[in-house]
Parts: C-alpha cells; sequence; structure tokens
C-alpha cells in the first residue's frame, strides 16, 4: 500500500497523543487525591 | 468492573471498529489513494475539538453569568481535551499534505486560523497557571475563552469564504460538494467514536478539575483550624 508508513505515523501519534493526555490526567488525579488525603488527616488530627 | 472501566472498555472497541472501517471499509480515494484514509482521524479529529470549544464557550459563558465553580471547571476540561484533539489535527494534517501537496504546511486561511485557534487556548490554559485566586481565576478564562471561541466560525468559514489549498468542505459545502455515501458513513462513525472519547477524558477531566475545588475547600479549613 502506497504512503503506508504516513498513514502508521498520523495514527501512532494521534493516538500517542490521546494515550499521554490521558496518562497526565491520571498522574494528577492521583497526586491530588494524595494531597486531599493528606490534609484531610491534618485537620481530623487538629479537632 | 466500574463504571469507568467499562465506560472506557466501551470506548475502546468503539475506536477500533473506526479504525477498521477507516481501513478496510471506506474506498480507497480515486486521486490520493491510500493516505487519503487519514482523513477520517484528520476530519473527525476536527469535528470533535470544535464541539470541545463550543462547549467550553457555553460553559464560560454559563460561568459569567451564573458565577457557578462548575462551569469554570467543564471550561477548562473543555479547553485542554479540545486542545489535545487540535494537537491531532495539526499533526496528521501535515502528515496527509506532504505526499498529496509536495509540502507540509502552507499559511493558508484554513491551516492559519486552525494554529490561531490553537494558540488561543495555549494561551487559555497558561493565563490560569497566571492567577492565585480562584474567582478572579475563574473569571478572566471565561472572558478570554468566549474571546478564543471567536475564531471557531473563522476555522469554519476560512474553506467556504476564501481559495485556499486546504480541499473545499465535503458536508455542508453547498452545492457542488459532497462525499461517496460509503465514506460519509465511515467519515460519521469516526466522529462518532472520536466524541465517544472526548467524552470519556472530559469526564476524567472535570472530575480532576472538581477535586481542585474540594482541595482549595479543605485548605482553607486546615488554615482556619
Amino acid at each position: 500500500m502506497k504512503n503506508l508508513d504516513s498513514i502508521f505515523a498520523a495514527y501512532l501519534i494521534a493516538w500517542g497523543v490521546f494515550f499521554l493526555y490521558f496518562v497526565t490526567v491520571a498522574r494528577r488525579t492521583s497526586a491530588l487525591r494524595g494531597e486531599i488525603e493528606r490534609l484531610k488527616s491534618l485537620v481530623n488530627r487538629s479537632k | 468492573m466500574t463504571k469507568d472501566a467499562i465506560a472506557g472498555a466501551l470506548v475502546l472497541l468503539l475506536l477500533a471498529a473506526d479504525a477498521y472501517a477507516s481501513f478496510f471499509v471506506a474506498p480507497t480515494e480515486a486521486t490520493m489513494g491510500p493516505i487519503q484514509r487519514i482523513f477520517y482521524l484528520h476530519v473527525g479529529s476536527a469535528w470533535t475539538g470544535l464541539t470541545c470549544f463550543l462547549i467550553c464557550f457555553i460553559a464560560n459563558l454559563l460561568y459569567v453569568f451564573r458565577r457557578q465553580p462548575r462551569w469554570d471547571w467543564l471550561g477548562v476540561a473543555c479547553a485542554e481535551v479540545g486542545l489535545a484533539f487540535t494537537t491531532v489535527v495539526l499533526v496528521t494534517g501535515p502528515i496527509w499534505a506532504h505526499p498529496v501537496w509536495g509540502i507540509w504546511w502552507t499559511w493558508d486561511a484554513r491551516l492559519t486560523s486552525t494554529f490561531v485557534l490553537w494558540l488561543l487556548y495555549v494561551s487559555y490554559l497558561l493565563l490560569r497557571t497566571l492567577i492565585e485566586e480562584p474567582d478572579r481565576r475563574a473569571l478572566f478564562s471565561a472572558l478570554f475563552g468566549i474571546f478564543a471561541f471567536l475564531d471557531v466560525p473563522l476555522v469554519f468559514g476560512a474553506i467556504r469564504w476564501w481559495r485556499t489549498q486546504h480541499p473545499q468542505p465535503v458536508i455542508m459545502g453547498g452545492p457542488g460538494s459532497g462525499l461517496q455515501p460509503t465514506m460519509r458513513w465511515v467519515l460519521l462513525f469516526s466522529w462518532v467514536a472520536l466524541l465517544g472519547l472526548m467524552t470519556l477524558l472530559l469526564r476524567y477531566r472535570y472530575r480532576l478539575e472538581a477535586m481542585r475545588g474540594e482541595l482549595q475547600m479543605v485548605e482553607r479549613e486546615v488554615e482556619g483550624a
């Protein structure tokens, strides 16, 4: 198939962008969840 | 199995079916040959990105009038997800253009307005990092988001109003435009699959922003304790 490498590159980059974006959101969510838990336990201890 | 895992599996199935349809169901275009198959990913991503920016614009307007944080959360989620889809458009476009036009890029009205759109939403996200106070940040970014959306009609109209290197529209292009029926169905199916992905990403990103709101509340409690 002519230009198969270009088609392959386009799909690979596109799914790479979506996957990387998903990973960054998941990492930010997990870091934030940890921070909320830490602060909540701090509030509970001070009560 | 959680709801998220089921939704994720469904979207993956939909995307796999979309890739199959793009490669094996859609006919090969007579002039460009197989490279034209990028069309389904490129146009589908463009429509999905513009859909995100439309939702972002509505959320920005609702924030300005109602001042409820959830509209700010939706606005930033849509801006980020829309930016991811527009990045895909700006990358797949030149990959398709090079073998067909002989050049990677040209500053015609469609390509330029799309690049400006990408820059505007990058600025929207950068602006948010510069303002500390949450209410001010939400208001300024909502106002900037409303301004940024002004470029969307330009992107849509660029290939209708001006002569461009970019092809003329195949959907809603008026008399003389159109798409072979199987190609049209595959394109619509691609858009539906990408809308599924958009919904999933928006859901995750909105949840992240809602958690940030919760964190600010807890921080205030800690400061008060």
